[in-house]
């Protein structure tokens, strides 16, 4: 699977945010795209998600492998996210949290347990989110977003708010987790360190030429 | 379905209403009413209105009063927050108002009848003294000059007002704004004034504008409380419009008129006194003067005094309904017992049924044309948002007795008035502003990352609504019931007017009982007309702990 973005271009109000970027992201090579902030880093994932906020207008075509995801509505592009919160849904409980974005079918049970276990914290399907710790919770996030089947991650800083030595137990986890599903991953960072553990690519997103 | 269809649909369930009442009250104010032969443009009910003895004094009365009882409400609330902004009486008022915001205006102004009438508990209270056997013969309610209308439309607004006013200080840094000015030296009372206040008022400045146009054109709270020989604006166009005499009806559309006039000059007085006083505020703020905290400290108790009196006025109209013999001046009956309740059983059944009814017909309908309308919003942008405010915030600012009197009309020719479906969208049409209201900030504070997670984890819209959106917001959900309850159980002129005059609620019996001066009978009416709002209130204070009480984020 492979994640390409093709001529991307947002404007707010008529002005450009960045100048036109094009990129492939393939599995095993994590991308990372580096940027001050305001420069449209967030705005660009949305988009590839399909969640621009209002009052703003992407162009541009966004793919997985052959197919043109741009026109589908977000909860058919099977493109998963991490914010730099957790933003488990506080209303259910963890398990039910993990089974949000899973398919109905035999075996969810088990696939929920499988996913509390790898997330270290088995059997706890019953507890509150607010009950968890910090580290806990961004596992959760990510097996929540795996179990979805997603064909693409997107990384918008998810470490930037855990503490320096369980922001690198994360990053592994995340990375390895991704890796194992053969998973294309795009990271948004202004973080070097988050670079550096990504292992990919870098690329720093431009200001627009001055017109 | 179309992008503007929900935000269109809200505005126009409330605008429609609205616009036309007000068409349907200036064209029989010049002769067109076709139903009661006005065919051809007169000048004659503008003549008839003019020539009526006293009108001078109503206008002058309902101007003044509106005036007087927004600026106290409105500079009591900022005084008393200024004084004790922080301490631990301010978090005392917070949760003193919570019945009272329940509380229709009606059972509060019988409630405070219970107090201040000549025959009321302070008179009781001073006849020992003063040697009294019998009531003093005294207009201590009821005033020519309608000083105990102002002082009844206070002890609801006041409230209402330190309510929005709480609202709006947690949406500015108000306590690190109190800690900069302190430190530059200026006392707390004088600091909120000079730097917190200004910040404060332009959020609550809508609110208070709404207070202003309400107190203009009030009508059950003055005939229960103002001067009856020459009552305001408003209580004379409901007179005459139910008026045997149907040729009563020109002038009263020609009142109603007068009536949107003088809240259109009293909002302009309004808003020439903010233009002169803001200069002179900045001023003051930079002058870096430290004095005035003494003064400011003293004003903040009135606000105090206001809450208990009001507190006290419930109270009051509870005693009477369950009070045995209580001759004057005994300062408490001889007995209590329910008997007054039980006389009542049967006449309080069926407009019990009728309010309950409407409240939650037109509170459901507020719900779903909310939710739909900033659903709508948060899809498609913000611009939507001001155009919605804009139009459903109208009832609130322009003046019921205008163009209800037009809705009666329209709903009389098209043979609708007195039906449920008249007094539900009556209701809703001030219901729905503050429903909307109340749920804007929650739904908009809404973390979008939530959705957008949802979406990728592939939820429809229509799923992260269900699943995820309206079970986060169950509380201001909850709230936002509790007030759209508070405001239809609150409605007598539209009950009055959309209802015909022949479907009864527990407001407009409460007001047709006032008239027979019997307190018994009024407190248990006061009381019934407060117990459903205060039940719901109670509800959305409760459920959502009970709800999510395994849910530490939203218990």
């Amino acid at each position: 699977m492979r994640l390409s973005l093709d001529a991307i271009t947002l404007r707010a109000g008529g002005r450009l945010l960045f100048a036109p970027l094009s990129l492939t992201v393939t599995p095993g090579q994590p991308t990372t795209l580096m940027g001050p902030s305001g420069s449209g880093k967030s705005s660009l994932l949305a988009y590839i998600c399909g969640t621009l906020a209002p009052g703003l207008h992407g162009a541009g075509i966004v793919r997985l492998d052959s197919q043109e995801i741009t026109r589908l509505a977000p909860e058919r592009r099977s493109v998963g996210i991490l914010f730099q919160d957790d933003l488990l849904f506080p209303h259910l409980s963890v398990g039910a949290n993990l089974g949000f974005g899973l398919k109905p079918g035999p075996g969810r049970r088990a696939r929920i347990e499988a996913a509390l276990v790898e997330a270290e914290l088995p059997g706890l399907g019953d507890r509150d989110p607010a009950s968890l710790s910090g580290g806990q919770r961004a596992r959760i996030s990510l097996m929540r977003c795996l179990l979805s089947e997603p064909r693409a991650l997107l990384l918008d800083e998810p470490f930037s708010r855990l503490d320096a030595h369980l922001r690198q137990r994360f990053r592994r986890f995340v990375f390895d987790h991704a890796a194992a599903r053969n998973l294309p991953v795009l990271l948004v960072t202004h973080d070097a360190g988050d670079a550096e553990a990504a292992g990919g690519p870098v690329q720093i997103l431009l200001s627009p030429p001055a017109s | 379905m179309p992008k503007a269809l929900p935000t269109a649909l809200a505005a126009g369930v409330v605008a429609l209403p609205v616009l036309g009442g007000l068409l349907g009250t200036i064209l029989p104010a010049f002769g067109i009413l076709p139903a009661l032969g006005g065919h051809h443009f007169s000048l004659d009910p503008w003549r008839a209105l003019l020539a009526q003895p006293g009108l001078g004094v109503s206008v002058w009365l309902s101007v003044s009063t509106g005036l007087a009882a927004t600026l106290i409400s409105g500079a009591s609330v900022a005084l008393f927050c200024a004084a004790f902004h922080g301490t631990r009486g301010f978090r005392l008022a917070q949760a003193a108002i919570a019945p009272l915001l329940a509380t229709p205006h009606v059972a509060i102004a019988i409630g405070l009848l219970a107090i201040a009438a000549p025959s009321g508990l302070v008179a009781r209270a001073i006849a020992p003294l003063a040697g009294w056997s019998t009531p003093p013969d005294v207009a201590s309610v009821n005033d020519a000059a309608g000083i105990s209308l102002v002082l009844g439309l206070v002890l609801k607004e006041a409230p209402y007002l330190l309510l929005m006013t709480l609202a709006a200080l947690n949406q500015i840094p108000a306590m690190r704004l109190m800690a900069m000015a302190r430190s530059l030296g200026q006392p707390a009372p004088v600091a909120f004034l000079k730097i917190v206040f200004p910040l404060v008022y332009r959020q609550i400045r809508l609110p208070v504008l709404a207070v202003l146009a309400y107190a203009m054109s009030v009508v059950d709270v003055a005939i229960l409380l103002g001067p009856e020989r020459r009552p305001p604006l408003a209580v004379l166009v409901v007179r005459w419009f139910f008026d045997p005499d149907l040729s009563k009806t020109f002038p009263a559309a020609a009142a109603a008129c007068l009536v949107l006039i003088c809240t259109a000059a009293a909002l302009l007085i309004w808003y020439a006194a903010e233009r002169a006083l803001g200069p002179l505020q900045r001023f003051w703020a930079a002058s870096g003067g430290r004095s005035g905290a003494m003064a400011i400290r003293l004003g903040g108790l009135a606000l105090a005094i206001l809450l208990a009196l009001a507190t006290l006025s419930l109270a009051a109209a509870a005693i009477w309904s369950v009070a045995g013999p209580w001759r004057f001046p005994n300062l408490l009956p001889i007995r209590f017992g329910l008997a007054s309740w039980t006389a009542q059983q049967a006449s309080l059944a069926a407009p019990f049924r009728t309010t309950l009814a409407t409240a939650l017909a037109a509170t459901a309908l507020a719900l779903v044309f909310s939710v739909a309308a900033l659903e709508a919003v948060a899809r498609h942008g913000r611009a939507a948002r001001q155009g919605l405010l804009a139009f459903t915030l109208l009832p609130l600012l322009v003046p019921q007795a205008s163009f209800l009197f037009g809705v009666q009309v329209a709903l009389l020719s098209l043979d609708l008035d007195g039906g449920w479906a008249a007094l539900i969208w009556a209701h809703l049409v001030f219901v729905l502003p503050y429903v909307l209201l109340s749920l804007t900030a929650p739904y908009v504070a809404l973390d979008p990352r939530l959705a957008h997670t949802a979406a990728c984890l592939g939820a429809s819209p229509f799923r992260i609504l269900i699943t995820v959106k309206l079970p986060i917001l169950l509380r201001p959900l909850l709230s936002a019931t509790a007030v759209g309850v508070a405001v239809s159980a609150g409605q007598y002129l539209a009950t009055l007017f959309a209802g015909g005059g022949r479907m009864a609620t527990l407001a407009t019996e409460a007001v047709t009982l006032a008239s027979g001066g019997d307190r018994r009978v009024m407190g248990v009416f006061a009381v019934a007309q407060s117990l459903l709002p205060i039940v719901f209130f109670a509800a959305a204070l409760l459920l959502p702990r009970l709800v999510w009480r395994r849910r530490a984020a939203l218990a």
